[in-house]
């Protein structure tokens, strides 16, 4: 079974196309990587995953997005899509409030009110995205006075809050350091366990070392999708094998 | 160059001193005669009389009640406004809009004064009874006058928000209503603040427009229905035929006045300053 199955999908900014017939499949509790050049539509595809290109003007799209079978642009609640679907930003970006009310605003949008299963909550994404010990003594602090790879970890703990199945991820790493860096690979490797993830990332390297299939971009068209090994060891188009070699891009 | 750009900065705070020093200078023997007891917390003011007194305390009241009716009209009313303009104004209506409200801060507050007369006056007597001239009557037109200049400045403070706290949200599941008062609103804390802040001190300063539909009666005010003096409208409706102590007296007004103004703005500093701290 996969978790989202796209057919035959075209996307649109106004007159310009972005996305041309992509089919692609994401299997479930697995690290599915979208690389390619800037400006190859990878991470436009992983916002209509969430149709966070809702808020784009003039973006409309054709074919379909189905998550666990449902057609996720055919009467579906945005708000609950997006809540089944997390999403963590290139830059992070916390609440300028205190890291527990960062980490809290999801589930009280969610209608949670009370305070001990908010502590709870608030406990088990910090652990789970494993910047508890890091932040336990300070949830009341302002989030904004963290550094960065720990704002990045407290985004992804914000996230889970909401308990997601999916945690779209767009180049989560590339405003951090490489320590920071590390540290969100290994968390991510963890989270496969429990959630479907898709991380978008310029970084070959990074994709080779955490996602177990690779979809290659180009020019708004999927070149070639298939496991991680295999697209970096043996791709079968030219392009690909021109891009991760380093030819171009 | 740079002394050009010197010069005309020293061309403000030499003003602020040159008030100062005059406001005081001639305000505070007046305020030593009187005593500060009898200034600041008597509650007759009676310069007139064979044994005058000077009790501004009905005045102050006066002020702090027309300011805080203002308050309660205009600030609600304001950030509304401001926040329907930075995030839900459809794009057609956005245009008409803005230039409406920017409009409402031009108008002179005399002409604000005769609308006060002619509309405000005769409905507040019609409607909650009185003779109309009164805090309500006041507090409602005030709170109309502050209204662009709390919604100017809360609306750029609003669109200043990064997208990206807004994008944080929605990606969470809120909806727009709900990302936009829990998470652009509060983040656009110290620029709305200082809205509510330049709109008080615009309604403590107002003068004219006040005298127009306040009533005017310097004595302790009884109800929000019933008339009051405000300390701008004592020395305006006085000076000009004022003298000697009464004249330093009302100089004495304006440097309660202007210490109030200062207050205001040192309480500004520091909740900004505190919540500077707690990031």
């Amino acid at each position: 079974m996969y978790k989202f199955q796209i057919e035959n999908l075209n996307l649109f900014y106004g007159s310009f196309q972005a996305l041309f017939d992509v089919d692609l499949n994401i299997e479930d509790r697995c690290i599915t990587a979208f690389i390619g050049p800037s400006g190859c539509g990878k991470s436009t595809l992983l916002k209509t995953l969430n149709r966070m290109n809702d808020l784009v003007e003039g973006c409309r799209i054709t074919g379909k997005v189905l998550l666990d079978g449902e057609d996720i642009y055919y009467n579906t609640d945005v708000n609950l899509l997006r809540k089944k679907v997390g999403m963590v930003f290139q830059k992070p970006n916390p609440f300028p409030m205190s890291v527990y009310d960062n980490v809290a605003y999801g589930p009280r949008t969610h209608g949670i009110r009370s305070k001990a299963q908010l502590d709870e909550i608030v406990e088990d994404s910090l652990r789970r995205a494993a910047i508890w010990d890091e932040l336990k003594d300070r949830l009341r602090r302002n989030a904004l006075g963290l550094s960065g790879g720990q704002q990045q970890r407290l985004c992804i703990a914000r996230a889970l809050a909401v308990n997601p199945d999916v945690l779209l991820m767009d180049e989560p790493t590339s405003a951090l350091d490489p320590i920071s860096t590390t540290k969100i690979e290994d968390l991510v490797q963890e989270l496969k366990q429990d959630y479907t993830i898709i991380i978008v990332t310029h970084n070959m390297q990074q994709a080779t070392r955490i996602s177990d299939n690779t979809a290659f971009f180009l020019l708004g068209k999927v070149i070639e999708y298939g496991p991680t090994e295999n697209l970096f060891s043996m791709p079968r188009d030219k392009r690909t094998e021109d891009y991760i070699t380093g030819r171009f891009g | 160059m740079e002394a050009v750009f010197f010069i005309t900065a020293c061309a403000s705070i030499l003003a602020v001193l040159l008030i100062c020093f005059f406001i005081f200078v001639n305000g505070l023997p007046a305020i030593a005669k009187i005593g500060v007891f009898n200034f600041l917390g008597g509650t007759k003011w009676a310069p007139l009389n064979t044994v005058p007194s000077f009790g501004i305390l009905p005045m102050i009241v006066g002020s702090l009640f027309v300011t805080a009716g203002a308050i309660v009209i205009g600030v609600p009313i304001g950030l509304l406004t401001a926040i329907f303009m930075a995030q839900f104004c459809p794009k057609k209506m956005y245009h008409p809009l803005k230039t409406i409200i920017d409009l409402l801060a031009g108008i002179p507050s005399i002409v604000y004064g005769f609308f006060g007369i002619a509309v405000l006056v005769p409905f507040v007597r019609d409607t909650f009874g009185g003779n109309g001239n009164s805090i309500l009557t006041a507090s409602l037109l005030l709170g109309i006058m502050i209204l662009p200049t709390i919604i100017g400045i809360s609306e750029a403070a609003l669109r200043a928000v990064p997208s990206s706290y807004y994008e944080g949200a929605l990606a969470l599941g809120a909806t727009h209503e709900r990302a936009v008062f829990f998470t652009v609103f509060p983040a656009a804390g110290s620029g709305v603040l200082a809205s509510v802040v330049l709109g008080i001190g615009r309604a403590v300063g107002e003068t004219m427009a006040v005298i127009m539909v306040a009533g005017n009666q310097a004595r302790m005010p009884v109800g929000i229905l019933k008339g009051v003096r405000t300390l701008t409208a004592n020395i305006i409706l006085e000076m000009g035929y004022a003298a000697d102590l009464h004249r330093e007296a009302l100089i004495a007004c304006g440097a309660v006045l202007f210490v109030f103004v200062l207050l205001l703005n040192f309480c500004f500093s520091a909740i900004t300053e505190y919540r500077r701290r707690r990031e």
